[in-house]
């Protein structure tokens, strides 16, 4: 198959394009110098950008199953039949399968990682992400309350700690080293929480500081492509970012064994609050960016929260039941045997709340305050802050210091007395948009050949019907939402999927994992372990356990060797 | 106002979805538009004129317009379905979801209602001269802001949960209502001959007048006793006790009022 696309303005930051009028070659599913006799497809006046990159959304899983189960109301909400490419599909907060890839696919996006893996839940979480079409798709997987990791790490057996990571990113076919309020959730197993890097996590002698640390020396040491991905401590409290911020040192004794972060601070906005109670809740995105600013070994997503009804899952079992228990909702806990406890709860962000009015302007001053657009991306921890429907809405509001304006005097007070939005002025450019939709989650996840346009690349593309000499985003931030609500072409591995937003073609993506080489003896030693702790505690047998690649839609495995021995 | 008249020719063994039997939808068509309207019959598409013979005339508008149903439609659901405005009137009973979501208008059912009438309604009124099924004036499953407004009379009994979930407007059953009745209700006003056990269950909010002496949760407490009280605008005569609750829940400021005299 061969494609040209002509003459839209390319914005490809990665290799230095911005708003040029160019051609962009495809063959056999590439991006090429060139082709000859290929079809062609009319860009002029329009937006050209590599296909979208979602970072940390919860889109398959054991929890999220739970929050479709539980809120068949939010089904109603929205409801289509079975169109001529596509199935009836329902949700919106807690979109179904189909829904997801066809969803991520009209906004232009091709590649998504779903947040949170639970090893134990692996084989389930592939079978919805092998009913997700339309994108690429790989899982983080869930460690930081995981009982050998805890154990290795407190005995100080770091290789032994590295081998055992490793397998399990192999056995749950898992992309990269997820933590989750890291100790609190087993914790939570007790009825208990941490409230600071030093708690001790109950039966394991070990704190949140020691499990933090020793998962990003394992990353490094096994140098796996993506870095250590984070939820810290204290989502959601009050005062929280102190903690954020001394979980941000941490990073300073870390030595980077590839081209990028040793940690992404995911869904900041839950971690970026002043105040000691909720009457004086407060931003403290100044603190959170500057410590950004200041380090290349750290890179930050938003999770923005956009006014509305949405469903909040995490695998931060203890958060989940203080949220629950403050709005009165219904809730699921989720416990994972030695692995995780996830919770599910409903929410409300109502525009009248002082803190979900200081809360919305978080994620934006996150966003605007943090310099270097490679460091930030675009997430809503979906649906946490909001389901990720709502991106380009937080687009034009990035793009138009006016739209935001005029949300804040909509807002409670609080918005504007206790947060710093309304002195910002900057506005991002469609490059920086580029940047925190694709290039810079491409480049945190160590994708080579995505989140840019560059010969060899995957031939995922965006179009979108926008004009950049026609329109100032900053004063038509409507057109803005207009045309990145729905591309005029998606383009997935070299084939056009939406065209005028609508579903043309269904195909399947690939599924991404890691595969890192650790010595045989040592794989040989934490087996050993393995196999005690599946005879002894899990509730099903080891071989039972990894997930095969028949699970997969075409399973593409990432390479690693670090001569971890 | 001018008047449709369905007469009942058959009903299929499954349900059938024929929320198209609104005044809204049959304001401006005519005889033959609305015998071709499309209804289901399980998974099977079909015409609405295929269950019904359809006579007389609709206005223009859905306030101009009355809708008689004949006899007794026990299968057909979904009758009235977010109607606005206008009048439907069942000679005899009428299946599932029965004026669920209305707006504005008016039902009136000769018979009985099954489960579900008048679910996440905002406005109008339903009237039922037999008994309701269960979830009487309910929210939609899972959710917890149910039915806002309008109100709801029931003749005879009720069955479970009644008023589930009620976030306002009136809901009046004059016989017995089975258990559960006002289960996490949160505002609006629900009026009961009689109460099974367990009525107003996790109510945080609104009334319930219980007009006949009934057993209580343990988590109601007695605030006082009050003759001939005015309640959400509407008197009751009588001795009542009037209790405080459900205290299980969070600032619950649930109010309920049983007849003891
Ligand atoms: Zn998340």
């Amino acid at each position: 198959m061969k494609l040209v696309l002509k003459n839209g303005y390319v914005y490809d930051p990665a290799n230095g394009i911005e708003g040029e009028k160019m051609d962009i070659f495809i063959e056999d599913g590439r991006i090429v110098e060139e082709v000859k006799g290929a079809k062609e497809i009319d860009c002029s006046g329009m937006v050209v950008m590599p296909g979208g990159v979602e970072i940390h959304s919860h889109i398959a899983g054991g929890k999220v199953n739970t929050a479709r189960l539980m809120r068949p109301e939010d089904h109603l909400r929205n409801v289509a039949p079975r169109g001529r490419n596509t199935r009836s599909v329902c949700g919106y907060s807690t979109p179904s399968t189909f829904l997801t890839g066809y969803a991520y696919s009209r906004l232009g996006y091709t590649t998504a990682f779903t947040a949170a893996l639970p090893p134990l839940m692996a084989r389930h979480t592939h079978e919805e992400l092998h009913d997700i079409p339309m994108l690429d798709k790989g899982a983080l997987t869930v460690m930081g309350n995981n009982w050998l990791i805890m154990r290795y790490l407190s005995e100080g057996r770091i290789e032994h700690a590295c081998a055992y990571a490793a397998w399990l990113l192999r056995a749950t076919r898992g992309y990269a080293i997820k933590a989750v309020n890291p100790g609190g959730s087993e914790a939570w197993g007790w009825g208990r929480d941490v409230r600071s890097l030093d708690d001790r996590v109950p039966h394991f002698d070990i704190t949140p500081r020691e499990i933090i640390a020793g998962l990003m020396e394992i990353n490094e040491r096994l140098s796996l492509p993506h870095s250590v991905h984070l939820h810290p401590n204290n989502l959601g409290r009050v005062g929280n970012f102190s903690t954020t911020l001394e979980t941000l040192e941490l990073t300073k004794e870390v030595k980077p064994s590839r081209e990028r972060q040793v940690l992404q601070l995911t869904h900041a906005q839950f971690h970026s609050y002043g105040g000691d109670s909720w009457k004086n809740f407060s931003s403290a995105a100044e603190e959170i960016a500057k410590a950004v600013n200041s380090s290349d070994r750290l890179v930050l997503d938003m999770g923005q929260v956009v006014f509305g009804d949405t469903t909040t899952m995490t695998a931060d079992g203890p958060m989940e039941y203080y949220l629950s228990s403050l709005t009165g909702l219904k809730w699921a806990n989720k416990d994972i045997e030695l692995e995780t406890a996830p919770g599910v709860t409903p929410f409300v962000y109502s525009e009248k709340s002082p803190v979900a009015g200081v809360q919305w302007a978080i994620g934006l001053e996150l966003a605007l305050l943090v310099e270097d657009p490679m460091r930030v991306m675009l997430t809503t921890d979906h649906p946490n802050g909001a389901p990720f429907f709502t991106y380009p809405k937080i687009i034009s509001w990035l793009m138009s210091a006016k739209s935001r304006e005029q949300v804040l005097q909509g807002l409670h007070s609080a918005a504007q007395k206790n947060t710093v939005l309304g002195s910002i002025d900057r506005e991002y450019s469609l490059q920086e948009i580029c940047c925190i939709t694709r290039a810079a989650p491409a480049k945190s996840l160590g994708l080579d050949s995505k989140g840019h346009l560059g010969v060899g690349a995957d031939a995922d593309v965006a179009v979108y019907a926008l004009d950049p000499e026609k329109v100032d985003p900053a004063r038509e931030p409507e057109a803005v939402e207009r045309a990145f609500s729905a591309t005029a072409y998606t383009i997935k591995g070299g084939e056009v999927v939406v065209r005028d937003g609508e579903i043309v073609r269904v195909v399947t993506g690939r599924t991404l994992y890691v595969e890192a080489k650790v010595g045989e003896e040592l794989e040989r030693e934490i087996m050993r372990d393995v196999d005690y702790y599946f005879k002894r505690f899990y509730s099903v047998n080891l071989a039972n356990y990894p997930v095969q690649d028949v699970y997969l839609t075409s399973p593409h495995a990432v390479k690693v060797d670090a001569g971890v021995r | 106002m001018k008047e449709v008249v369905l007469e009942p020719v058959s009903q299929p063994d499954c349900g059938l979805v024929a929320e198209v039997i609104s005044c809204d939808v049959f304001a401006g068509r005519s005889i033959r538009e609305i015998e071709e309207l499309e209804v289901y019959a399980g998974n099977r598409r079909a015409r609405l004129g295929e269950f019904f013979s359809v006579s007389g005339s609709a206005a223009d508008s859905a306030e101009e317009t009355r809708i008689v149903i004949t006899g007794s439609v026990e299968k057909t659901k979904w009758i009235g379905r977010g109607m606005s405005a206008g009048e439907i009137v069942v000679e005899g009973s009428t299946g599932m979801y029965t004026g669920a979501w209305m707006k504005g208008g008016r039902i009136t059912v000769k018979g009985d209602v099954d489960s579900f009438a008048g679910m996440m309604m905002s406005g109008g009124e339903i009237e039922v001269h037999g008994r309701a099924g269960d979830y009487l004036g309910c929210a939609y499953r899972g959710e917890w802001r149910g039915m806002r407004g309008g109100s709801i009379v029931v003749h005879g009994d009720a069955g479970t949960e009644a008023g589930h979930c009620l976030s306002g407007g009136r809901v009046t059953v004059m016989g017995r209502a089975e258990s559960f009745a006002g289960v996490r209700m949160r505002s609006g006003l629900l009026v009961l001959g009689s109460a099974e056990p367990r009525v107003g269950a996790q109510m945080t909010g609104g009334s319930i007048v219980v007009l006949s002496p009934a057993e209580l949760l343990p988590s109601f407490e007695l605030v006082e006793r009050v003759s001939s009280p005015e309640v959400e605008g509407v008197r009751f005569e009588g001795v009542f006790e009037v209790y405080a609750g459900d205290l299980a829940e969070r600032n619950a400021k649930g109010r309920l009022y049983v007849k003891v005299e």
